[in-house]
């Protein structure tokens, strides 16, 4: 049960016997290297994001997250991610489970592929989709006799979203599951589970953990793709703004506080995602402290 | 046990229920393009409730349109207040209510954005080498130039040199910016449009004092492009640097850029200063042949940039430091706007074209000022 | 321990192959290829000339140096972050974790500003190095600073589940072994570690080479000097040489693509190792 090993390993660490740990110097040492490394690099800009929101105070902080532009640019953010993150959830599933339980020619190249959306430059990936369907593009005159509107619009920026999150799920499954093989899958084949049964039954139970971490980081990243939605989104107020496109203008305006103000409403919807990831934890936690139980009963 | 494979089964269906749901967003989402690209279906149910409710109008209202206005980053101030103006104008000469959709970035970005397919009605750009971009295309005839007043620019601006209080370097005119201790602040002229102005105002400058001569002038800007610590990619990129950041003696900015950034952002640490010769900057309009004549919208559109020439209009163009066309406004604003000697692109350059080619196109001239050895 | 060969007892290989080629194709193949054919649009010339000319070829190596040494320090401080976070309870544990996904939930602009408010020679970190001699904001020590930033999810998240899973078995008899906590770290989990370390640092190292939204702030785009290469991409844009443009992408997106499939097969042969063993 690799699986199991995994999902209950804090309370693993707990018990572990003394003399295999690191002396308690070095522990905190490398727990302060650790934490000054992340204050410096991660923690510092994000408290100076804090306090330029709130420089003018609560009543120009609420009124830049209420403003009908920004409500409108959050919107338009949630709603592409909800478009673009289970897209690419289904696809991290199936992409991970024919790469990791079955063996075949040009395995090697199929994953290079996937992880490619990662190393574009994010202007480029906005670029291939107006060489696409821009006006001048390929499919462009036909979408224009057919009066379907792809760029500059709520289907360009959900596909150019969904291009730059795609390898999220999958590269977060495949190492999991990969390390974890095939055995179980085929233990429960032999014993006449079909298909559909294997994965809900088997395989989901096993990968959970690391399939809602690659969904959390897949959203983060999609609501905060700013370079490629910038390049398909046409700028239009009120209408096809994302949240860190609106953050943009308003910095450009001048308007510095309400420009981080909604930046921190970004902060705040990561946030979101982690407390429920931490709340299916929690609970789960607590169902898998009853089997171990009933387990234990067992033995 | 029975109750862990109860919530197995939550989660399954869950993520069932989740994926079916993406999918039907999927399908929307696609819908709705459809429906934004398609303005003539919506104007027709417009159509229909107007025509119910006509039988107790006297004068029949028209069906209500919306036009997209597609400009650059520090014309928002600007268009917002016209826009007001003229959507009651309209509202009472016409009987038509307009909606008048904003789009702003840089205004290359912002061409671009147009070529490629934005459903722009009238674009209100930085340069007029913008706008040629696009009528290259076809979207635009080439003559359109003409078809407003003053070379289509209902407004123009200069480039002038926003300094710090007290002015503690003493810059006063072009020459002052390559003293040994000033350094300059300008965005990057191969990606902003304004920087091409403050490049071509430098030139022009450096021409004007050697008689013309051009490896003089090269010179000059040469240097003025030693004393720049940080090229940044668009003109309130530049401010932030200068203003936010501390960097820099001075800034070459928009005359009315450099006005907001000192209301804006403090009467009392920057000030403005005037060089002896600038450019005229005209930033142009048009309509945008194609899609109005698809969408239907050309009357409107072209109302809405010839009212741009009327003097409420200007007044507004005035408030927001644009310098105004019509000359019973400019005298009424002229302490606000000093008289200058003024370059113009066209006669002092020969054109966007050849000045765009001369010097920011790769291997012009300000690339040879960064290429080692040349 | 036997892989599965082609004939697997499991169902569902072609419907899940099926569908990841399709979706790949459709999402991103199909996109990438029109990179290629714009590029054909330009004679070998004048391809030979927009790729190696002399401002491109400075702004590969300012990208790829700072590309590289961000990602080494991320390969560093990341190994140690993603440790402290697997073996170690301490206050805040949770807290620091979430803290680590935020360079991929803040928009890059938004970084970008927040580093060079910072780093900048009036900013906070900024003002006390300045007395020193040494300039952040505005050199590529900034540019690192920012790719920095951006890369470290990559180490850490690669890292940590590999951690995670690391049999304690193998650990715990090598301690039983004598062996002292330093030699069981090099000896038995830093090989383990190596896979997922470098798969880090590639995915770290290929998005800083790509990076732009947060490094245009803090870079000063001095050509030259401080001039990345997805600006020079941008530059070519705002011209309309949208073939230039891509031929430019087209050097970055081999660049990556090589660099990512070494890696992969790297990380795919010691796995297989592993498993055979």
């Amino acid at each position: 049960m690799a699986g199991a090993v995994t999902s209950h390993l804090s309370h693993e660490a707990a018990k572990r016997p003394k003399h295999i740990t690191e002396s308690p110097i070095v522990k905190w040492v490398l727990i302060s290297i650790a934490l000054l490394f992340l204050a410096l690099v991660v923690l510092l800009p994000l408290i100076s994001v804090f306090i330029e929101a709130f420089k003018q105070g609560m009543s120009v902080y609420w009124a830049s997250i209420t403003d009908p532009d920004a409500v409108s640019a959050l919107k338009l953010t949630l709603m592409t991610a909800l478009i673009a993150v289970p897209l690419n959830t289904i696809f991290g599933i199936a992409a991970a489970w024919a790469i990791t339980k079955f063996s075949f020619r040009g395995k090697n190249l199929l994953i290079t592929l996937i992880d490619l959306p990662f190393s574009i430059s994010p202007v480029i990936s906005g670029l291939i989709f107006v060489l696409l369907f821009g006006a001048q593009g390929w499919f462009g005159p036909w979408l224009d006799d057919h009066n379907i509107q792809i760029l500059f619009a709520l289907p360009g920026i959900v596909l150019a979203t969904t291009f730059v999150t795609f390898p999220f799920v999958a590269r977060e499954l495949i190492p999991l599951m990969q390390a974890q093989g095939v055995h179980e899958e085929e233990a429960a084949a032999s014993l006449g589970a079909k298909g559909w049964q294997i994965f809900w039954r088997v395989t989901l139970p096993n990968i959970k953990w690391g399939l809602l971490y690659g969904i959390i980081l897949c959203n983060a990243r999609a609501m905060g793709e700013f370079g490629a939605v910038s390049v398909v989104s046409g700028h239009i107020r009120g209408e096809t703004n994302t949240l860190p496109l609106h953050v943009e203008i308003l910095y450009n305006e001048y308007q510095f506080s309400a420009s981080f103000a909604v930046a921190s409403l970004l902060v705040f919807l990561a946030v979101i995602t982690l407390i429920v990831k931490s709340i299916v934890e929690w609970r789960t936690s607590i169902v898998q402290a009853g089997k171990e139980g009933e387990q234990a009963d067992a033995h | 046990m029975s109750n862990m494979a109860k919530t197995k089964k939550f989660s399954l269906r869950s993520i069932m229920i989740l994926s079916v749901f993406a999918l039907a967003l999927a399908g929307c989402g696609g819908g709705n393009g459809n429906n934004s690209g398609n303005t003539s279906g919506n104007s027709t149910t417009t159509t229909d409730n107007a025509s119910n409710t006509s039988g107790s109008n006297a004068t029949e209202p028209k069906p209500a349109v919306e036009l997209l206005n597609v400009s650059y980053d520090p014309t928002r101030e600007l268009y917002e207040a016209y826009n007001k103006l003229f959507i009651d104008y309209w509202k009472t000469e016409q009987n038509q209510d307009v909606t008048i959709k904003q789009s702003h970035g840089g205004s290359g970005k912002q061409s671009r954005a147009v070529i490629d397919g934005l459903k722009a009605d009238v674009v209100t750009l930085a340069l007029g080498y913008d706008i040629d971009a696009i009528a290259e295309k076809g979207l635009i005839g080439t003559d359109w130039q003409q078809k407003f007043d003053n070379n289509s620019s209902p407004y123009t601006s200069t480039i002038v040199f926003l300094v710090r209080k007290g002015n503690p370097k003493g810059i006063k005119d072009w020459n002052d910016l390559i003293k040994d201790d000033v350094e300059v602040i300008t965005p990057n002229p191969k990606t902003s449009g304004g920087a091409r102005w403050n490049y071509l105002a430098a030139w022009g400058y450096a021409l004007k004092q050697n008689n013309g001569d051009e490896a003089k002038a090269q010179e000059f800007v040469a240097e003025l492009f030693k004393h720049v610590p940080v090229l940044d990619s668009g003109a309130r990129g530049s401010t932030t640097t200068f203003v936010e950041r501390g960097l820099g003696d001075v800034l070459l900015a928009w005359e009315n850029e450099a006005y907001l950034s000192v209301n804006e952002l403090g009467k009392d640490k920057f000030e403005i200063v005037y060089p002896s010769i600038s450019i005229l900057a005209e930033p142009p309009v048009a309509v945008v042949d194609k899609v109005a004549d698809d969408k239907g919208t050309r009357e409107v559109a072209e109302a809405y940039l010839d009212f741009l020439y009327t003097e409420e209009a200007q007044k507004i163009i005035a408030e927001n430091y644009y310098r105004p066309q019509l000359a019973s406004v400019a005298e009424q604003f002229k302490d606000r706007f000093p008289t200058l000697e003024l370059l113009t692109i066209d006669k002092d350059f020969g054109g966007w074209k050849e000045a765009q080619t001369k010097h920011f196109a790769d291997g012009g001239i300000f690339d040879k000022i960064y290429v080692p050895g040349s | 321990m036997k892989g599965s060969k082609a004939r697997s007892v499991l169902p569902g290989f072609g419907l899940s192959l099926g569908f990841t080629v399709f979706y790949l194709c459709i999402l991103v193949l199909i996109p990438l290829a029109g990179i290629v054919v714009k590029t054909t649009g330009l004679t070998w010339d004048q391809f030979w000339q927009t790729v190696t000319s002399q401002r491109v070829l400075a702004s590969y190596k300012i990208s790829f140096f700072t590309s590289f040494f961000a990602a080494l320090i991320n390969l560093v401080f990341g190994l140690i972050v993603a440790w402290v976070l697997v073996r170690y309870k301490f206050p805040g544990k949770k807290l620091v974790d979430a803290l680590v996904d935020l360079p991929f939930a803040l928009p890059t602009a938004v970084a970008g500003v927040a580093l060079t408010a910072i780093y900048a020679p009036n900013g906070w970190v900024g003002s006390l190095l300045e007395p020193l001699g040494v300039k952040v904001a505005f050199t590529p020590l900034g540019i690192t600073i920012a790719l920095i930033f951006i890369g470290l999810p990559f180490v850490v998240r690669t890292v940590q589940p590999v951690l995670q899973d690391l049999e304690k078995e193998t650990e715990e008899a090598a301690v039983m072994l004598g062996a002292y906590r330093w030699r069981t770290f090099r000896r038995v989990i830093l090989p383990e570690l190596i896979p997922p370390l470098l798969t880090g640092f590639a995915l770290a190292f290929a998005r800083g080479l790509g990076e732009y939204g947060s490094v245009v702030f803090i870079s000063g785009n001095m050509p030259m000097k401080t001039e990345i290469t997805p600006l020079l991409i941008m530059t070519k844009l705002e011209q309309y040489d949208y073939s230039g443009a891509t031929a430019i992408a087209l050097m970055m997106l081999l660049a990556s693509f090589a660099m990512l499939l070494l890696i992969n097969y790297i990380q795919w042969r010691s796995n297989r190792r592993a498993v055979t063993e």
